[in-house]
């Protein structure tokens, strides 16, 4: 999906099993119905000390390095990308096409 | 099977029958001359059936694409295609000389002798490949791929053979866009998808804008890699093989490997399958990327110019479809307005005409000519 706001791709995360979507380019973050309260609920429970930084590597396997200038998420840090769970079907011709 | 001229699926020498072929868009007469043709050498290979020549047959003709720059007509197990119009005819026989010596890398042709001429068109002859299947990417083989590409460019470049033309291509879609802005001043979100595009490829090196020859050692490359240029031969279940050697040559072998690396930075390649398609290449002794460490300094400027290329093409398709760049075609474009900010890793000025004030690696003797 594209950002509502500046249209850049956005990458969904999962985060403790809450969907977020995040903009590749202003980085806003869309939430939607019922997840921000999920968020809330979840903030709430971490009640311990020193709780798990945002960006928490276990959450995302070791991906192969990528250049400064490739998708911010998608390439870098093992993100969904425009990936996701089926592949975009414009990237499906891409694939194939000179 | 190539399709330098046009972003339609290019579905090569192998594509099953059916699969989308624009009939009609193109020169019927051609597709015609081409079948017959086809027809002739199929029934002369292997006598597929023994009727007289001029019998109706039960092979059928399928068109496998029809384009400016190829038209490609299967008749039973044998493929015609017609080159483009402008094909360099003599350099065109040099690399189907290159496939008819190399058949274990590159489906080798039929005919290996000067290709033939229909209504002006050069016209080669291939066996019938089995493509990936277009519907299911998912199977594609990338690990076959990569090994393919590493002994390519492992292998001796015949003298004479002439450069690769990836450069050339990507300049060509640098040009195919200027045209269609010109001829589209109301799309304004297409000119400024078109700004970032365009000064993204003023910052690349001469060389990969085809401004100057590529920098050495020249390796032989394939020139136009993506899934549509591998078949299965014998088909159906036979040994991967390239096809499309219309842009094989001698020249900078990371070329090969810059689409899939340019998809991967564009976030639409999965990493698995970019890790699967870099580790087999180097498991294969591939020479464009260092054994081991970052590949990213070998890779940059190839990487930059396909998503250059991609993202020209896909505006110019986008203002002809009269439609808005679609989720993957902005991403390509994404990357391209990212792309001066960042220096680039290739080892070498991207911007030889202006000298950096950081002392840096001695530049290399074979490095960028001008």
């Amino acid at each position: 999906m594209q950002c509502p706001k500046c249209h850049a791709p956005m990458h969904t995360y999962n985060r403790n099993g809450v969907q977020i979507e995040q903009c590749s380019g202003c980085r806003g973050i869309f939430l939607d119905y019922g997840e921000l309260e999920a968020l809330t609920r979840l903030e709430s429970q971490w009640s311990q000390p020193a709780p798990p930084p945002p960006a928490a590597p276990q959450a995302y396997p070791a991906a192969p390095s990528a250049p400064a200038w490739g998708a911010p998420q998608g390439g870098h840090q093992g993100g969904h990308g425009h990936y996701g769970h089926h592949r975009h079907k414009s990237f499906g011709h891409m694939l194939f096409s000179s | 099977m190539t399709a330098d001229t046009d972003t339609d699926t290019d579905t090569g020498t192998g594509a099953a029958p059916g699969t989308g072929p624009r009939t009609g868009a193109g020169d019927s007469v051609l597709v015609s001359a081409l079948a017959a043709h086809a027809r002739a050498a199929a029934h002369a290979r292997a006598a597929v059936h023994p009727r007289s020549p001029a019998a109706p047959c039960v092979c059928g003709s399928a068109p496998l694409a029809d384009r400016d720059d190829a038209t490609v007509v299967r008749h039973g197990g044998t493929v015609a295609k017609a080159h483009a119009p402008d094909t360099d005819t003599p350099a065109l026989a040099l690399r189907v000389a290159v496939a008819d010596r190399l058949p274990d890398l590159l489906l080798p042709p039929l005919t290996p002798a000067a290709p033939i001429r229909l209504h002006g068109r050069p016209v080669t002859l291939w066996p019938y490949g089995a493509p990936v299947d277009p519907d299911d990417p998912d199977a594609a083989p990338w690990e076959a791929a990569a090994t393919l590409l590493a002994r390519l460019h492992r292998a001796p470049v015949p003298a004479g053979l002439p450069p690769m033309r990836g450069p050339v291509k990507a300049a060509r879609a640098l040009g195919r866009l200027r045209a269609a802005l010109g001829t589209a001043a109301h799309r304004a979100d297409a000119h400024e998808a078109a700004r970032a595009v365009t000064a993204a490829w003023a910052a690349l090196p001469p060389w990969a804008r085809s401004a100057a020859p590529m920098p050495g050692p020249a390796a032989l490359c394939h020139g136009d890699l993506h899934l549509g240029q591998l078949v299965r031969h014998p088909a159906p279940d036979g040994p991967w093989k390239l096809i499309d050697v219309d842009d094989l040559g001698a020249g900078v072998p990371a070329w090969d490997l810059a689409r899939p690396a340019a998809w991967y930075a564009c976030g639409l390649l999965p990493p698995d399958e970019w890790a699967r398609f870099l580790a087999a290449y180097r498991q294969a002794g591939g020479p464009a990327v260092p054994e081991d460490g970052d590949p990213w300094p070998a890779l940059d400027v190839p990487a930059r110019a396909l998503t250059v290329q991609t993202a020209a093409l896909a505006i110019t398709k986008a203002l002809a479809g009269d439609r808005p760049l679609d989720e993957v075609e902005q991403a390509v474009v994404d990357a391209c307005a990212r792309m001066p900010a960042v220096p680039s890793q290739y080892p070498g000025p991207s911007r030889p005409a202006v000298p950096s004030r950081l002392p840096g690696p001695p530049r290399p003797a074979s490095g960028f000519p001008g």
